[in-house]
């Protein structure tokens, strides 16, 4: 019996150690709630600024709805307008996400009024011509790396777990990446991807982060590709929660004719 | 001229109407500039000419929305610097309203059925062949409709009921400028009869199981002329009109796979002729589609197509058919491709689409690059290659091979 209480205390003195020691797995699950899960939907305008090696920019704007069908890692409905550049104004693009399937994708171009639905094996592919893939946009299945916290340390003023996640399939086109994750608020403020020869690659940076309706949002960030010189900067305009976007606005109707008082 | 006037009524229409809109409608104004030129590469022009198209064009895009009402006016002016002069071409105007389950649209409006890149199963609406085989942009593919276009929309599925009061045909290529086959070249006095009538389409559609899935069915007639001579012997005078037509058909797309792929088919039930035994109606037909597109690298999507039409009543049709006509295969199976890759972020497009009938040799082949200058600028240069048989859909414009350029700036 009193060895039994004996290990009973031992077992409460360290639960709360254990539950302080995330793996680096559940580091990037929270991460991934907190950059791409918060809030029941979400819309943002989103200003896009492609710029090349000599100083070039194009702008790339939208308005992006987001919806979760489930909780974090699960369903998601995304819905993006297009307002520049002027051969795609009034484009739209709707991408139903599944945790581990393909996505289904479809785009609605106007010069003709169809609607068209369009392969996306490829989720590492660009996004519109940026330096961001559709997984930088609407995250990237956690089961497809393993994912190592490296080491804790401080990004500025914010502490920070640094994990490696290595792709466990040879498909994505980079070899590992390292994520800054803030320990208090989860979302990533940096993140380095090695190409599969080791070298930098991409680097991403959370520039400025703003509290809305409670929840912490990256509104400006940057994508580097650190080979090519080229670079992305994406600022989120009028970005809010929890608006109560209907199921129904994800569909072809819509697609189509997207009603005014979710695009503007 | 007479379009010219048309056209600055419909845009002082649109204008009265916009300025009536409520104060509190947001108005939106864009457009274009535009020079597009194609030149022959294969010989001159029936006419003579160098050129099948040379022309400057701007357009106008308004639209207001207040509340629940939306109205909408495209309008373009050009000039044609080979032989048809300016004009004006109202490319669609209509007024919207949405409700919660229903929406009306109404007034000129483009409308596109099916899942074919270039082949037609189900998308029995106008199209204008002339802007394909001259290569302007896509959006010239198709022509407007005047109609009524109500939409409901239920857990059950989803409906589109386009009323058309007065038919439009699709454009066919102008004879000045492409060599068409003329089983009857010597006859001059020609006429052209347009039904009097509208038309009718319904699309019904909905989700099964992660696929997209439609209905479709349309009462009214074919869009490309047929043509009847007054006398086979020692015609005089030859008739052309729109043969009545009714179709159903039906379609399904979804990931199958690693790509998305459309299965569409449609029944063409030729009303004017349902025996097939009048030569100069087109016979009955079944259209069948399978395509598959896949993106098998980053930048890259190939569209793999096959296409057939199949003839109902063959052994009529041959029966019937006048001595010196071309005779057609009951089976025309269509195989055909298309491929794209973009470079440069995307700004720089390289595509090709390809075709070719296995039964009658028809093929046609448009390579086209593409590249965004500025986000404002843009210009595409390409060529049209046909080939086939001389009566063929394509083979007739075996002269006709043409390099075109478009440069457009967009405000």
């Amino acid at each position: 019996m009193k060895r039994w209480l004996t290990l009973a205390a031992l077992v409460a003195l360290l639960l709360p150690l254990c539950a302080w020691a995330l793996s680096g797995e559940e580091v990037m699950q929270k991460s991934q709630a907190a950059f791409l899960y918060p809030g029941k939907d979400f819309k943002a305008r989103v200003l896009m600024k492609l710029i090349s090696k000599d100083g070039q920019v194009r702008v790339r704007e939208m308005t992006l709805l987001r919806k979760n069908m489930a909780g974090p890692g699960g369903e998601q409905k995304y819905f993006m307008y297009f307002f520049q550049p002027a051969d795609v104004k009034d484009m739209s693009f709707m991408i139903y996400k599944y945790p581990a399937k393909n996505a289904d994708r479809w785009m609605f171009i106007p010069a003709i009024n169809m609607v068209k639905r369009i392969a996306a094996q490829d989720n590492r592919s660009s996004f519109v011509g940026s330096d961001f893939t559709y997984e930088d946009v609407s995250g990237r299945n956690i089961e497809d790396d393993s994912h190592v916290i490296e080491r804790e340390e401080k990004l500025g003023n914010r502490d920070c777990y640094v994990v490696k996640s290595t792709p466990k399939n040879g498909d994505a086109d980079f070899g590992y990446k390292l994520t800054w994750v803030d320990k208090v608020n989860f979302l990533p403020l940096k993140e380095i991807q090695y190409d599969k020869k080791g070298a930098p690659y991409k680097q991403y940076s959370a520039d400025e982060i703003s509290e809305i309706k409670g929840f912490p949002t990256v509104i400006k960030r940057t994508m580097k590709n650190l080979q090519t010189g080229h670079s992305t900067s994406v600022v989120y305009l009028k970005a809010d929660y929890n608006l109560g976007i209907e199921d129904s606005l994800f569909s072809e109707r819509f697609l189509r004719q997207p009603p005014r008082k979710w695009i503007d | 001229m007479r379009t010219a006037q048309t056209g600055a009524r419909a845009v002082a229409l649109a204008a009265s109407l916009l300025a009536a809109a409520p104060a509190a409608a947001d108005l939106s104004v864009s457009g274009f500039l535009q020079q597009n030129t194609a030149v022959n590469t294969a010989g001159a022009n029936p006419d003579g000419r160098d050129y099948k198209w040379q022309e400057e064009r701007a357009q106008l895009k308004l639209e207001a929305t207040g509340g629940a009402w939306r109205g909408y006016f495209k309008g373009d002016g050009y000039y044609d610097n080979l032989d048809r002069n300016g004009g004006g071409d109202v490319r669609e105007a209509y007024v919207d309203y949405t409700g919660s389950a229903f929406d009306l649209q109404v007034g000129r409006q483009v409308i596109t059925w099916g899942l074919g890149d270039l082949v037609f199963v189900n998308d029995v609406f106008p199209m204008d062949y002339e802007a394909l085989f001259v290569g302007r942009p896509l959006e010239y593919l198709k022509r407007g409709v005047d109609a009524v276009k109500l939409g409901a929309y239920s857990k059950l599925a989803n409906f589109e009921l386009v009323l058309e009061p007065k038919f439009r045909e699709s454009r066919i290529p102008d004879a000045n400028r492409f060599h068409l086959y003329d089983p009857m070249p010597t006859v001059s006095n020609r006429e052209t009869v347009k039904p009097s009538q509208g038309d009718v389409g319904l699309r019904i559609y909905r989700d099964i199981a992660g696929y997209d899935a439609a209905l479709y069915l349309y009462r009214g007639f074919q869009r490309t002329p047929s043509m009847r001579p007054d006398s086979l012997t020692a015609p005089t005078k030859i008739t052309y009109f729109y043969p009545q037509l009714s179709t159903y058909g039906a379609s399904l797309s979804g990931q199958v796979g690693v790509g998305v792929l459309s299965l569409e088919a449609a029944y063409y039930d030729s009303r004017q002729d349902r025996s097939g035994t009048d030569f100069a109606v087109p016979n009955s037909q079944t259209r069948l589609l399978v395509a598959y597109q896949l993106q098998p690298w980053e930048d890259f999507t190939l569209n793999l197509q096959y296409y057939e039409e199949r003839m109902q009543d063959y052994g009529a049709y041959l029966a019937s058919l006048p001595p010196g006509f071309p005779v057609e295969k009951r089976w025309n199976p269509t195989v055909g491709l298309r491929a794209t890759q973009f470079y440069r972020h995307q700004t720089l497009r390289v595509s090709l689409y390809a075709s070719y009938d296995t039964s009658n040799d028809d093929r046609f082949i448009n390579p086209e690059l593409r590249y965004s200058f500025t986000d404002r600028v843009w210009g595409a240069v390409g060529v049209n290659i046909f080939g086939g048989k001389p009566w063929g859909q394509f083979g007739q414009l075996v002269h006709d091979d043409n390099l075109y350029v478009q440069v457009r700036y967009e405000f």
